[in-house]
């Protein structure tokens, strides 16, 4: 398999994609950026679904941005919004991210192993084959999955933190789920949410899910599968329905 | 006590004695106003919208449509719209949703400003006997040129420039989306932007399949709710737009109901069928100038920097000010969605009430860049109430370097601002996704239509340009000195830089 080194250090993230660009178009499978130091749009629009790319380092904000098939994984905590707008792939964070996390993302999964800033999977959608997956293993801050349309959104809570502790969650939804490990205070729910326990069908469609986040860390997936799970999703998937009246 | 019936909005009569029963205002009519009943055609007012379909395909001339026949007693304050909102919002408790543009009788600046002409001392062009240069191109232009010389004679240029748009006349169709109206009329509306040399948007719905032979004069619209946005939509475009906000509903968002996302619009927005798509109010990655730029570097960098990206502001107060952001943010072009601006669907309270014309935001943001120094910096296009050539020459003489036509663009396919686009019923197969009332477009028909419209406003505008004493478009751009105004305030003259007739 092809492979390929690039040292980030002091190179401006246009140049970087560049090269990252042109390394796929030469066939490399296996790229490492070393000493990535805040570089925005890593992996922006970038195609190729057999692609890994290993991130060492803090990338900027908009990591996988648009990004359509390769998998980013980083070694460290990543900026605002990594897979916003993305349509297909992966982005593996290995520490936290912040806000906005898979904003508006349409396919493809992020994993961030520790916790993410306000308004993760804020208007994620869903269509046909394609849905997003945002996996959380720590907390998520407040407007969790705001506005959303589709997709899935699993916050596990690890490492002693509550899952989410903060107002917001799912105002304005009006499609897809967002599963938290544990219960959830009624307070932290948005307008126009509903939570109740999961159902088996809906335990057994999150367990892969999750086996594939705890794999994807080293982590023992047995507690998470044995726990008990809060569903939130919305109430209505028409909030504007009565809302208007013709002119 | 119930409210009751109000008057009729529209009283439709045919006369029989030109009627020849021959039944195609029932086949015509989508608000269900005809029907027949034994051997007459029977009548129901209260369902016209005035649309004129049947009108327009009735053989015999034979019917009337009267606006209005019930008269309220007559007062200042108290209209009859305000009025009927009051019954409207009394028996629903709801907002108020309407189609098309502002429909209060605000004052039009365009109006009161007029355009000028060569007498005696500077002789007029005519146009036929000689160019007129109407090509214009949309985006960054350099503050400064290096050049270095060549051995022999040649020169080369050191300055790396920003890609352009290349537009034949300063006209452009503005962003009206798949789904807001039917596929035949972006289809009719793609053909003649491509034969003209033009550009169009395709509105915040993604780009069908079929106007992909089209792509290279689509600018692609990137919104809120990120419909139909992927890296293939981004790269196929010839250009990107941001839409931050819209003239008709300035501060809110979009939403097109379920029900007329059938499988098709589903496909092109990528969203289930029959699901309402919702576009929030804000982008939530942008909350701010940074983040704007952010996005537009993004945009940027996931096409490798060969488009111009836009960014769309609807017109409100401090539009000067935030313009001046947008040109910092990295944008090409910014364009001004004034509030006659028209929409598929928007409150009334928003449509009528708030933002700013078109005239002042351009004319402020004009010269706010230019106080800066970064005029150079974008391109403004305006957007939102153009509804003819004097009006395109008029707002670049404001600032404009070229315009978005919506409107008129659709009632050049046969639209009579009848204003109930948000019914989705729509009698001429523009504003529904009913696929019996689409296919009464004839994409082919439709785009000569559009084509000759702007082809003839192209005409008009070389002979106004001739008669000023001018053949190049760049020199009529900010030209404020080809425009008096009449009998406007000196408030409003001072915001337009234009001095008053006789002056
Ligand atoms: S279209 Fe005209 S002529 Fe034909 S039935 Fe209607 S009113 Fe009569
Ligand atoms: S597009 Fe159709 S519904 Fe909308 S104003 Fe024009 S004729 Fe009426």
């Amino acid at each position: 398999m092809k492979t390929l080194t690039i040292d980030a250090k002091d190179i401006h993230y246009t140049p970087l994609n560049q090269q990252i660009r042109a390394a796929i178009a030469d066939g490399a499978k296996e790229i490492t950026l070393n000493n990535v130091l805040g570089q925005r749009f890593i992996g922006d629009g970038l195609r190729g679904d057999d692609v890994t790319i290993t991130v060492n380092g803090v990338p900027g904000g908009d990591l996988g941005m648009f990004m359509s098939g390769p998998t980013l994984i980083v070694h460290g905590n990543a900026d605002h919004a990594p897979g916003n707008t993305m349509d297909k792939g992966r982005v593996i964070i290995h520490g936290s991210a912040g806000d906005a996390v898979a904003h508006s993302m349409r396919g493809g999964r992020v994993y961030v192993r520790d916790n993410i800033g306000y308004r993760g999977g804020i208007h994620m959608k869903k269509y046909l084959e394609k849905r997003p997956i945002l996996v959380v293993g720590g907390s998520a801050r407040a407007f969790l999955g705001e506005s959303m349309a589709g997709g899935l959104v699993i916050v596990l809570g690890l490492g002693g933190v509550p899952p989410i502790a903060e107002q917001g969650v799912g105002s304005g939804i009006h499609g897809g789920e967002i599963f938290v490990r544990g219960p959830v205070d009624n307070l932290c729910l948005g307008n126009g949410t509903k939570q109740a326990p999961v159902t088996e069908e809906e335990r057994a469609m999150i367990r892969p899910i999750i086996e594939d986040f705890a794999q994807s860390f080293g982590i023992d997936s047995t507690p998470l599968l044995a726990a008990e799970y809060t569903r939130i999703a919305a109430v209505s998937a028409r909030p504007f329905a009565n809302k208007y009246t013709l002119e | 006590m119930s409210i009751g019936s109000t008057p009729l909005r529209f009283r439709v009569t045919i006369d029989p004695d030109r009627c020849m029963n021959c039944g195609r205002c029932i086949e015509n009519c989508s608000y269900g106003v005809y029907r027949k009943e034994g051997d007459s055609i029977r009548i129901n007012s209260r369902n016209c919208v005035a649309c004129h379909r049947c009108l327009a395909f009735c053989p015999r001339d034979a019917i009337e449509i009267e606006e209005k026949p019930g008269d309220y007693r007559s007062h200042p304050v108290w209209t009859r719209e305000i009025r009927e909102a009051v019954f409207n919002q009394a028996k629903t408790g709801r907002i108020i949703s309407g189609g098309m543009g502002n429909a209060l009788p605000w004052p039009i600046i365009f109006d009161r400003l007029v355009l000028d002409a060569c007498q005696v001392t500077n002789p007029s062009i005519d146009p036929l006997r000689e160019p007129m240069e109407l090509r214009t191109y949309i985006g960054k232009k350099p503050s400064s040129l290096s050049i270095r010389e060549r051995p022999g004679k040649d020169v080369e240029l050191l300055t790396k420039l920003t890609p352009n748009l290349q537009i034949e006349t300063p006209i452009m169709i503005g962003h009206m989306s798949y789904g807001a109206i039917s596929l035949p009329a972006q289809q009719a509306m793609a053909r003649a932007v491509h034969r003209i040399g033009t550009f169009m948007g395709t509105g915040e719905g993604g780009l069908h399949q079929s106007l992909y032979p089209y792509q290279k004069n689509m600018i692609v619209q990137v919104a809120s709710g990120r419909f139909g946005v992927d890296i293939d939509y981004l790269e196929r475009g010839a250009a990107i737009e941001i839409k931050i906000g819209q003239g008709a509903k300035p501060g809110i968002g979009g939403h097109l109901p379920g029900e007329k996302v059938c499988a098709d619009v589903a496909c092109t927005r990528m969203i289930p069928e029959g699901s309402d798509a919702i576009s929030p109010a804000p982008h939530h990655d942008i909350y701010s100038i940074e983040d704007l730029k952010q996005l537009v570097h993004g945009l940027k960098e996931a096409t490798e920097w060969k488009k111009p990206v836009f960014v769309k502001i609807a017109a409100v107060h401090n539009t000067a000010a935030i313009a001046a952001g947008i040109a910092r943010s990295g944008a090409d072009a910014v364009v001004i969605d004034g509030f006659r601006g028209g929409t598929g669907s928007a409150p009334v309270v928003f449509r009528d009430h708030v933002g700013i014309p078109i005239e002042a935001a351009v004319a402020s943001v004009d010269a706010k860049l230019r106080s800066q120094g970064i005029r150079n910096e974008v391109s403004i296009i305006a957007s939102g109430g153009i509804r003819q050539s004097a009006d395109v020459a008029k707002i670049i003489c404001l600032g404009a370097d070229a315009v978005y036509i919506g409107t008129s663009a659709l009632v050049a396919m046969g639209c009579r601002v009848c204003g109930t686009c948000n019914r989705g019923m729509c009698a001429w197969g523009i504003a529904t996704q009913k696929p019996e009332l689409t296919k009464r477009l004839d994409p082919e028909t439709n785009a000569v239509q559009v084509e000759n419209l702007i082809h003839g406003w192209t005409l008009e505008l070389g002979e106004l340009m001739g008669a000023a004493g001018i053949n190049s478009i760049e020199s009529l751009r900010g030209n404020r000195d080809r425009l008096r105004g009449y009998m406007l305030d000196e408030g409003l003259l001072n915001v337009l830089d234009v001095k008053t007739v006789g002056a």
